[in-house]
């Protein structure tokens, strides 16, 4: 039963298992599991990013686009952080038992990730939450993502085509070399708009009308976006206005991450009610239309 | 099956992991501690396997919680102030306990009012067919006290677990706050008024700021340190709280491991409530469980029951100075 693995996880373990004295009768699986990774590689993609591979089991493998993980990050010198850290899925591969992530240097717990080499374990526990859906019938969408969103609807390319649905990823950074995932989502047959404050073009009203252009064109079945609460309203606006689809992947600081502590929760609009859910459970993928910077 | 296995199986039949709360008997001394449990755990446990659950605090009125954020980690353990969100009575009994009635495993509702008469008649309420026990929250800001909580003073306690008592008939643990300077004299007045069983204890009330901004780190400026770093002061409480009353003490705070589970039964605590560790570590109670059965079994321990009260206080004329020697 892969949930005792958990046994192994504990930095001191209490007691030595006892062989077969831990068998449980009932016929219960655990669906969401803790257990350490292998990690595989864990380098620097660009200035500000970095991209770790690690070996897992089948379930944590089986994780699905828009899906997370929650890392207990290993303690850099001089740090202690506490809590394990939510991170979204940049890639899975049932296969080759790997999961994918991408991250950014920023704290206590990232900091702690940049210290794994090959070879080092790493504690995962997932998949977790509610990840994308893509409906059979959308010929095409449009992923709409800036800064470390660009990671969490990386997965999404490699799923759409294997949906038959094509897919236009507008993408946003502060300048052209921050971008991430572009090769990805190009493997995957995708097309990607690129567009940078440096260069002037990521503000709403360019890629506004990248977005009208595509509905015009007929080029725009669905909208799925992460990272920017700007984006986000400009895709709102149209998805409204052209009565299309659309979900978001949201961000919160988390606790437990499996909906037990309620620290993650946002405001939603439910049909002109506003009520309060659980990135972490209830999410982190929502409605576009629901969704409230 | 192979007799190996066969054989193991025997062996761990043989450690006897029930323990008696107050008129119930729980299969093992584990259980959740309240608001760090939800029907979510299931993907994560056997939830047959817990000694019993233990519900996030409910209010009778809708209760939307604290404001961002709620939580801030700190060197050992974490800060919350989530602030009893709740969707209300009805919500609980028509779509929540409908979750746990599948389970072989006793339900405790862990109760909120801002009253005495408000958490009598919200115990009254929820004493109905499915609810095994009534865990009442007096942590909370009493009104009628100025906002100090229940649990700070004996005589708000007393009051409000002698209205409680009178409200149900179901069993009644009634859950102390740390944040007093005589948590015995607290048990006492709980266990005076009629409850069957005390909680020793729940968070201890802190504060964090943020160096770049010089604001708290907390929406609600003060919060609740739980995880192992509370877990020697509360130890302290339980053995305390079980010297001074007859009932039985529910330890929590701090535990992670079944050492943890073990040191807390041996300061008196007749069961253990886990609450931060499963944050962490989401299957913490089960490795708990199995833990407390292997220390057992390597100790010739026929009855984890047998743990309780079971520290050993020796009085004795000569110092013991190994300590300063100690063996490597």
């Amino acid at each position: 039963m892969s949930i005792q693995r958990d046994q192994s996880l504990m930095a001191e373990p209490p007691v030595a298992a006892i062989g077969g004295g831990t068998c449980s009768p009932a016929p219960w699986k655990a669906s969401v599991v803790a257990e350490l990774a292998e990690v595989v590689r864990n380098e620097a993609v660009n200035a500000e990013y970095r991209h770790l591979v690690a070996n897992c089991s089948e379930e944590a493998a089986r994780a699905q686009p828009g899906q997370f993980f929650q890392l207990l990050c290993p303690q850099p010198a001089g740090e202690q952080p506490f809590l394990r850290r939510p991170m979204s899925l940049y890639g899975a591969d049932p296969d080759r038992r790997q999961v994918e992530f991408l991250y950014k240097v920023t704290g206590a717990g990232t900091r702690g990730l940049d210290t794994l080499r090959p070879g080092d374990r790493l504690d995962i526990m997932g998949p977790l939450g509610v990840g994308f859906t893509l409906d059979p019938n959308w010929r095409h969408i449009v992923a709409v993502g800036r800064g470390a969103g660009l990671a969490t609807l990386a997965p999404l390319a490699k799923a759409a085509k294997a949906n038959g649905t094509q897919v236009t990823a507008v993408f946003s950074a502060r300048r052209p070399g921050l971008l991430v995932s572009v090769e990805l989502f190009h493997r995957h047959g995708a097309d990607v708009i690129a567009v940078t404050d440096s260069e002037q073009t990521s503000g709403p009203a360019n890629v506004e009308r990248i977005l009208r252009r595509h509905i015009a064109e007929g080029r725009c079945d669905a909208f799925f976006t992460c990272g920017s609460s700007r984006l986000m309203r400009v895709q709102q606006r149209l998805a409204r206005e052209f009565g299309l689809p659309g979900q978001v992947a949201m961000e919160q600081q988390m606790a437990c991450g499996i909906g037990l502590c309620y620290c993650c929760v946002r405001d939603f609009n439910v049909n002109g009610e506003i009520v309060n859910r659980r990135v972490c459970w209830d999410g982190p993928v929502f409605d576009l239309m629901e969704a409230l910077p | 099956m192979n007799a190996a296995i066969n054989a193991g199986m025997r062996a761990a039949a043989d450690v006897d992991l029930s323990v008696g709360i107050g008129g119930l008997t729980l299969r093992n001394p584990v259980m959740p501690a309240s608001g760090t449990f939800a029907e979510g755990l299931e993907k994560v446990m056997d939830f047959n396997r817990l000694g019993a659950f233990v519900t996030k605090t409910i209010t009778r009125e809708l209760r939307a919680g604290n404001p961002l954020p709620r939580v801030v980690e700190r060197p050992g353990g974490l800060i919350n102030a989530i602030g009893i969100p709740s969707k209300g009575v009805p919500y609980f009994i028509e779509k929540t306990m409908p979750h746990y009635a599948a389970y072989d495993t006793p339900l405790v509702v862990s109760i909120s009012a801002p009253t005495a008469e408000g958490f009598a008649s919200l115990a009254a309420e929820l004493s109905v067919p499915g609810i095994a026990a009534i865990e009442a929250n007096i942590s909370c800001p009493n009104i009628e006290e100025d906002g100090k909580a229940f649990a700070m003073r004996a005589e708000s306690t007393e009051k409000v677990t002698r209205e409680l008592r009178r409200a149900t008939t179901l069993p009644l643990w009634v859950k102390l706050t740390p944040n007093t300077g005589d948590v015995p004299e607290v048990a006492r007045a709980a266990e005076a008024a009629g409850a069957d069983a005390v909680v020793v204890a729940n968070t201890i009330l802190s504060m964090a700021i943020d160096l770049k901004t010089f604001k708290p780190c907390l929406g609600n400026i003060m919060g609740g340190l739980s995880g192992p770093a509370i877990k020697p002061i509360v130890l302290r409480q339980v053995f305390q709280c079980a010297k001074a009353v007859k009932i039985p003490v529910i330890g929590c705070g701090g535990i992670s491991t079944a050492e943890d589970a073990v040191e807390y039964m041996l300061a008196g605590a007749s069961a253990v409530q886990v609450g931060t560790a499963t944050f962490l570590q989401p299957a913490a109670m089960t490795t708990i469980i199995d833990g407390l059965e292997a220390f057992c079994r390597r100790r010739e321990i026929p009855r984890v029951a047998e743990l309780i009260r079971g520290v050993v206080i020796e009085e004795t004329d000569e110092p013991d100075l190994a300590w300063l020697d100690p063996v490597p």
